[in-house]
């Protein structure tokens, strides 16, 4: 099965760029999950939004982001965000 | 005669002395100008990711916006002029000041009233001192912008961007007059116009043989651009005052190099003097010795 390639980019910095099996956010709408081909969509984040990606080596890993966006498009996923929280990389 | 040499070296001490002070800024505008570049390619990415997003937006829908919408009758044209806060970096800041004159000069002849936007001190002392108005002004951070530096601008041209829709005191479009970093060695001042947006770079056609992906927007293509196009805005900020930043250092640097140069040209001139004085000094006494000796040999 195809991977998902996630590159996680705050304002001033890349955040975290690798592979993943799932992501998962929460949007204006409601949470929304993506798994590898996916259809290309561009998703507005909620103001305070958790993103978690299962990653493909290291497990679970939960970002929190604030104002963003998320754009998947031939199994890349762009999540967009103006600030990260960098506390929250752990796992 | 002793007094002389006594001047030359003197000048040598004081010339020693600034040329520390050139030294210690070159090297310190060194160290910093790479920190600036890699803050400019740590930016990229963010940039690149909101470009991409928002000619998918443009390109693949036909939504409409007031931030792309060209007004016909523009009367306020909103100009941001970066410069630094500090001087002792060459041309930097005049040249900044000389482009924007052009751009205002430009702006009256189309008869639209220009709206300035100050960045760095620089830039607010050359305006008030002359006494021409403008409406807001930064300072504080034009060798280390943050983020929160541009979305505080950004925020504040935006909001007066969108009065404009109501015809109140805001602006029609809007200018960056910034200094773009191209190599260490050729920093040029350049002018933009950010508002409303023409999104030409980084449209990204198709290659041959892709298949172009049609987006779903959530929750619609409207909503999505009404979020993209500010944080458009500010990112484009963020990267002028980022490349406005790194130019100020490397100009900085070249300025201060070429002072320590020109310090060390010095010292070697008035070294030279000072020497050339101290032997003819010596030269006197000697004579006036052998004067002397033989005044009082022919005496006896």
């Amino acid at each position: 099965m195809s991977t998902l390639h996630v590159d996680i980019v705050a304002a001033d910095r890349k955040v975290w760029e690798g592979e993943a099996t799932m992501v998962t956010a929460r949007t204006v709408e409601g949470d929304l999950g993506i798994l590898p081909e996916h259809t290309p969509v561009l998703a507005v984040l909620a103001d305070e939004g958790e993103v978690s990606v299962h990653t493909v080596d290291a497990g679970r890993r939960a970002i929190n982001v604030s104002g963003g966006f998320l754009s998947v498009d031939q199994n890349r996923v762009t999540v967009v965000a103006d600030t990260v929280d960098a506390a929250s990389l752990s796992h | 005669m002793g007094a002389q040499i006594r001047e030359y070296r003197q000048r040598i001490r004081s010339v020693k002395a600034t040329s520390k002070i050139t030294r210690a800024m070159e090297l310190m505008a060194a160290s910093r100008v790479v920190k600036a570049q890699q803050a400019v390619r740590a930016s990229t990415p963010y940039a690149n990711a909101i470009t991409r997003a928002v000619s998918a937006l443009t390109y693949h829908s036909d939504v409409e916006h007031h931030f792309t919408h060209e007004h016909e009758d523009v009367q306020r044209a909103g100009v941001l002029v970066i410069t630094s806060d500090r001087g002792l970096a060459g041309a930097y800041s005049s040249a900044i000041l000389k482009e924007t004159e052009r751009l205002i000069g430009e702006l009256l002849e189309d008869g639209k009233t220009p709206v300035l936007y100050l960045v760095g001190r620089k830039a607010i002392s050359y305006f008030s001192f002359r006494h021409r108005e403008y409406v807001a002004s930064w300072e504080g951070f034009s060798e280390k912008p943050s983020f929160a530096n541009a979305k505080e601008i950004g925020d504040r041209l935006l909001e007066d961007f969108e009065t404009e829709q109501d015809s109140g005191p805001g602006i029609h479009e809007f200018h960056i007059v910034f200094t773009r970093f191209k190599s260490m060695v050729t920093q040029v001042p350049e002018i933009i116009r950010m508002l409303p947006i023409e999104v030409v770079e980084g449209v990204s056609q198709p290659a041959e043989g892709e298949m172009l992906a049609f987006y779903d927007f959530e929750p619609s293509a409207e909503e999505a651009l009404d979020l993209l196009m500010p944080k458009y805005v500010r990112a484009r900020i963020f990267n002028c005052l980022l490349q406005a930043a790194a130019s100020e250092l490397a100009s900085r640097q070249r300025a201060m190099k070429s002072a320590t140069d020109n310090a060390e040209e010095l010292v070697k001139k008035f070294t030279r003097l000072a020497n050339q004085a101290r032997q003819a000094e010596i030269t006197q006494e000697i004579t006036e010795i052998v004067g002397g000796a033989n005044a009082l040999a022919e005496a006896k």
